[in-house]
C-alpha cells in the first residue's frame, strides 16, 4: 500500500520539522516521549485488518488519505452566531472551545470567574508553555502520557509525539466542581489532522463532571485522533461524556484511559451519533481496591458508518465493580464492532464486573462483530456478560399502530425507546435533554423513509418484518 | 356501525373464527363470552389489524368502510380501539409521550390540531382522574412493570384519552381488584354515548352489572352459538358451559 506508507512517511518528515525548529522539548520532559511515541508509530505504522484488535476495522481508506494538521498559525476564531449555534440550551457551564484541535480562546469561556477554587482549566498549550516557563507543571510531567501508553496503541503514539494542545482539568482534594466543564472540538477545515490532548487529574476526595463533544461546520473528509487521559485519586469520581457528531465523512479515533485509584470511581458515556469511521479504544483500570467503573455507550448509525469500540476493563485489584453497557441501532449498511475485554488478574478477588452489549438491527444490509473477552486469573470473582441483537419485535409495534401511529412512527419511537437505557442515565439534565432530541430526530429521519402511503394500503394479513 | 358478515380468520395455518355474523349499532354494548380458547381474543385482534392473523372469508364494515383493508393504525384513527387483554411493554418509551403521540396522530385524523405540551397535560390529568390513576405512571415506561391490574387500568387510560367510536375491551375486568373494578367501570360508564359502540369480552357477570350490555353473545369454537339478553350472562354464571356444549352435540346428531 504504497500511499499508506508515504502518509506514515509524511508524519514521519512533519516529525523531523518540528525536532528541527526545536518544538519537542517544550516542555523538556516531554522531548523523550515524543520520540519514543514517533518510534512506535514508525515502527508499526496504521493497523491492518491483521492485527487481531482491528480484524473487522479497515483503516486503509484513513491511510491513505494525507491528513494535515492545520497550517496557519493564527488564533482560530469563530464567528458569534457560530458559538452561539454551539451551545446546549440550558447548558451555563463553563466551555472551552477548540477549532481543528487548537484551542479557541475567544469562543471559550473565560475559565477563571466560572469556576470554584480548586477547579483549574486551561487549554493545554497555555498549561505546557507556563510549565515550560516557570516549572509549576509537576503535576503535568506526571501524568500526561503516563496513563494511555503509546505502546500497543499507534494512534496513541501518534498523538503523543505530536501533543501540542487540548485541554487540562485539576480538581484538587475534597473539591468537587459544582458544574459540568464542557469540551466542544470543533471541525472547520477539511482535510485536516485534529490531535486533541485531553488530561484530567482529579485528586483524592474530589468530584468533576466533563463533556468532551465533537462538532462539525464541514461535511468533509477529515481526521480527529483524540487521546483522553483521567487519572481518578482516592475516593475520587468523574463523571465523563462524549457526544460525538463528526460529519460521515470524517475518521475519528479516540483513546480513553482512565486510572482509577483506590475507592476512586470513573463513568463514561459515549454517543456516536457521526462519523464515517469511529474507533474508541477505552481502558478502565484498577489501581487501588474499592474502585468503581460504569462504562457506557450508544451508537447509531446509518449509511456506511463504522463504528468499532474496544473495551478494556483491567481488575488488577481486588474488590473492584466494573458494569459496561453499549448499545447500537443499526440501518443501512451500517457496521458497529464491538470487543469488551475483561481482565481479572490472580490477586483481584471479589471483583465484580458485568457487560451488556445490544444492538438493533433496521436493514437487513447491517453487520455486527460482537465479542466478549473474558480473561479470569482470580477465583472469587463474579463475571457476568450478556450480548443479544435483533430486530424490533412485532407485538410492541403492534401495539403502537392499534393507538394510531403509522409504522414508520411507531419503528422510531420503538428505537428511541431501545436507546434510551443510555440516555436516561446521562446525569447533568440539559446534557440528557440535548442528546433526547438528537435521537428522536435521528430515529424519526431513519424511519420516516419507509413509504408511509404504501404501509397505509396494506392489508391486514401483511406479515410483520 | 359495525357489520361482521360470515367472518373466518385464523393464526399460522390453524383455523380459529368460523363463519363471525355481528351487528354493533351505535349507542350499544356488546358482550362477548366464551370458554378459553373459543376465539375472543382472535376476534379482537383481527378487528384491531394485527398482522400475525389472516382472513379466510367474510368482510366487516366499520361505518360503511371496508374495516378489513384498513391499516391498524388507520383503524384506530378512524376511532376503533382495543384494550388488550395481555397490554405490551414498551421499554425506555414513557406513557406521556407514547400517549402524547398517540392522541394527536388521532386528533390529526379528526382534523383538530396538535395539543402543544400545556394542553396534552391539561387532559391528560382529567382522564387520569377519571380512571384514578396516579400521575407517577406517565413518566414511567409504557406498562414496563405494572402490576397486571395497572396495565389494565393504563388501557382505560388510553381508552379515555383517544375518545374511540368503537371500543372492545378484551377481559380487562380480569385481574382487577374490587374496587379497581368498580373505578375502571365507572369511567368506561362515562365514556359511554349515544353516538359510541362497545364490545365487552369478559368472563365474568360482575362487570355486566355496571356495563349492562345490550346484547350478550357465546363464542364457541370460533363461532358465535347463542346470542340474546343480559339474562343469558346470568344464566351462563349459573350454569357454566357444559349445557350449550350438550346442546350442540344434540343440535348436531341426525334427527
Ligand atoms: N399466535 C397464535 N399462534 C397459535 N395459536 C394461537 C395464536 N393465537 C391464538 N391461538 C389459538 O387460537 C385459539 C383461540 O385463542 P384466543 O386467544 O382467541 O382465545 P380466547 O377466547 O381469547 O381465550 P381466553 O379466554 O383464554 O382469553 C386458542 O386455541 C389459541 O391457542
Ligand atoms: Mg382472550
Amino acid at each position: 500500500m504504497a500511499t499508506a506508507v508515504s502518509t506514515r512517511a509524511r508524519y514521519l518528515a512533519d516529525f523531523a520539522t518540528r525536532e528541527r525548529e526545536g518544538a519537542l522539548e517544550r516542555p523538556s520532559w516531554l522531548g523523550p516521549l515524543r520520540r519514543a511515541a514517533i518510534s512506535t508509530f514508525a515502527e508499526a505504522g496504521f493497523p491492518t485488518t491483521r492485527e487481531e484488535d482491528w480484524r473487522y476495522t479497515n483503516l486503509a481508506p484513513l491511510a491513505q488519505m494525507p491528513f494535515t494538521p492545520v497550517q496557519t498559525h493564527e488564533p482560530p476564531e469563530l464567528s458569534g452566531t457560530t458559538v452561539a449555534r454551539l451551545g446546549i440550551e440550558g447548558a451555563d457551564w463553563p466551555r472551552l472551545v477548540f477549532v481543528d484541535g487548537r484551542y479557541a480562546r475567544r469562543a471559550s469561556t473565560p475559565t477563571r470567574q466560572t469556576l470554584a477554587d480548586g477547579v483549574r482549566i486551561s487549554s493545554l498549550a497555555d498549561a505546557m508553555q507556563a510549565d515550560a516557563g516557570h516549572g509549576d507543571g509537576a503535576r503535568l510531567e506526571r501524568h500526561l502520557a503516563r496513563h494511555a501508553k503509546p505502546d500497543g496503541n499507534v494512534f496513541a503514539a501518534l498523538n503523543t509525539a505530536f501533543v501540542e494542545d487540548g485541554a487540562l482539568v485539576e480538581v484538587r482534594a475534597d473539591t468537587a466542581a459544582s458544574q459540568p466543564i464542557e469540551l466542544v472540538f470543533v471541525a472547520r477545515t477539511p482535510g485536516v489532522l485534529a490531535q486533541p490532548r485531553i488530561l484530567v487529574i482529579a485528586e483524592r476526595g474530589s468530584r468533576v463532571t466533563i463533556v468532551e463533544r465533537y462538532v462539525a461546520l464541514v461535511d468533509d473528509a477529515y481526521f480527529t485522533n483524540v487521546v483522553t487521559e483521567v487519572a481518578i485519586g482516592p475516593g475520587a469520581s468523574v463523571d465523563h461524556y462524549v457526544v460525538q457528531e463528526q460529519s460521515v465523512r470524517a475518521f475519528h479515533v479516540a483513546t480513553l484511559h482512565a486510572a482509577i485509584e483506590r475507592d476512586g470511581s470513573f463513568s463514561t458515556c459515549g454517543v456516536t451519533l457521526g462519523g464515517r469511521l469511529a474507533r474508541t479504544t477505552l481502558t478502565a483500570e484498577f489501581r487501588g481496591e474499592g474502585g468503581a467503573a460504569a462504562l457506557r455507550g450508544l451508537y447509531v448509525i446509518e449509511g456506511t458508518q463504522h463504528v468499532d469500540h474496544h473495551v478494556t476493563v483491567d481488575h488488577a485489584v481486588p474488590r473492584c465493580t466494573s458494569r459496561q453497557l453499549y448499545k447500537g441501532v443499526l440501518d443501512g449498511s451500517a457496521r458497529a464492532v464491538f470487543n469488551g475485554r475483561i481482565v481479572v488478574r490472580p490477586d483481584a478477588q471479589k471483583t465484580d464486573a458485568n457487560q451488556t452489549n445490544k444492538h438493533l438491527l433496521l436493514s437487513d444490509g447491517v453487520e455486527v462483530d460482537t465479542k466478549p473477552q473474558l480473561e479470569i486469573f482470580a477465583d472469587d470473582v463474579k463475571c457476568t456478560h450478556g450480548a443479544a441483537e435483533g430486530q424490533l419485535a412485532p407485538e410492541p409495534l403492534f401495539y403502537l399502530r392499534s393507538r394510531g401511529l403509522a409504522e414508520p412512527a411507531a419503528r422510531a419511537l420503538l428505537t428511541y425507546g431501545f436507546a434510551r437505557e443510555v440516555v436516561e442515565r446521562i446525569a447533568p439534565v440539559p446534557l440528557q435533554a440535548y442528546v433526547d432530541r438528537q435521537l428522536r430526530a435521528l430515529t424519526e429521519r431513519l424511519l420516516q423513509r419507509s413509504d408511509r402511503t404504501a404501509v397505509e394500503a396494506a392489508p391486514s394479513t401483511k406479515e410483520n418484518r | 356501525m359495525l357489520e361482521i358478515r360470515s367472518l373466518s380468520a385464523g393464526v399460522a395455518g390453524k383455523a380459529i373464527l368460523r363463519n363471525i355474523d355481528l351487528d354493533v349499532r351505535a349507542g350499544e354494548v356488546h358482550a362477548v363470552m366464551g370458554p378459553n380458547g373459543s376465539g375472543k381474543s382472535t376476534l379482537a385482534q383481527v378487528l384491531a389489524g394485527h398482522p400475525a392473523y389472516t382472513v379466510t372469508g367474510g368482510e366487516v364494515r366499520y361505518r360503511g368502510e371496508d374495516l378489513l383493508a384498513m391499516s391498524p393504525e388507520r383503524r384506530a384513527r378512524a376511532g376503533v380501539f382495543l384494550a388488550f387483554q395481555y397490554p405490551v411493554e414498551i421499554p425506555g418509551v414513557s406513557n406521556a409521550t407514547f400517549l402524547k403521540a398517540a392522541v394527536n396522530e388521532v386528533r390529526a385524523e379528526r382534523g383538530l390540531e396538535e395539543l402543544d405540551a400545556m394542553e396534552f397535560l391539561e387532559v391528560l390529568e382529567q382522564k387520569l382522574k377519571l380512571v384514578e390513576m396516579d400521575r407517577s405512571f406517565l413518566s414511567r415506561p409504557v406498562n414496563e412493570g405494572f402490576s397486571g391490574g395497572e396495565k389494565k387500568r393504563n388501557e382505560i387510560l388510553q381508552m379515555a384519552v383517544l375518545e374511540p367510536t368503537l371500543a372492545i375491551l378484551d377481559e380487562t375486568d380480569s385481574g382487577l381488584d374490587i374496587d379497581a373494578l368498580r373505578v375502571v367501570a365507572h369511567g368506561v360508564n362515562r365514556l359511554r354515548r349515544p353516538d359510541k359502540a362497545m364490545i365487552l369480552i369478559t368472563h365474568y357477570q360482575r362487570i355486566l352489572q355496571y356495563l349492562e350490555p345490550d346484547h350478550v353473545h357465546v363464542l364457541f369454537d370460533g363461532r358465535i352459538v347463542r346470542s340474546g339478553s343480559k339474562d343469558l350472562a346470568l344464566e351462563l354464571e349459573r350454569r357454566g358451559y357444559d349445557w350449550i356444549r350438550e346442546d350442540l352435540a344434540v343440535a348436531a346428531r341426525p334427527a
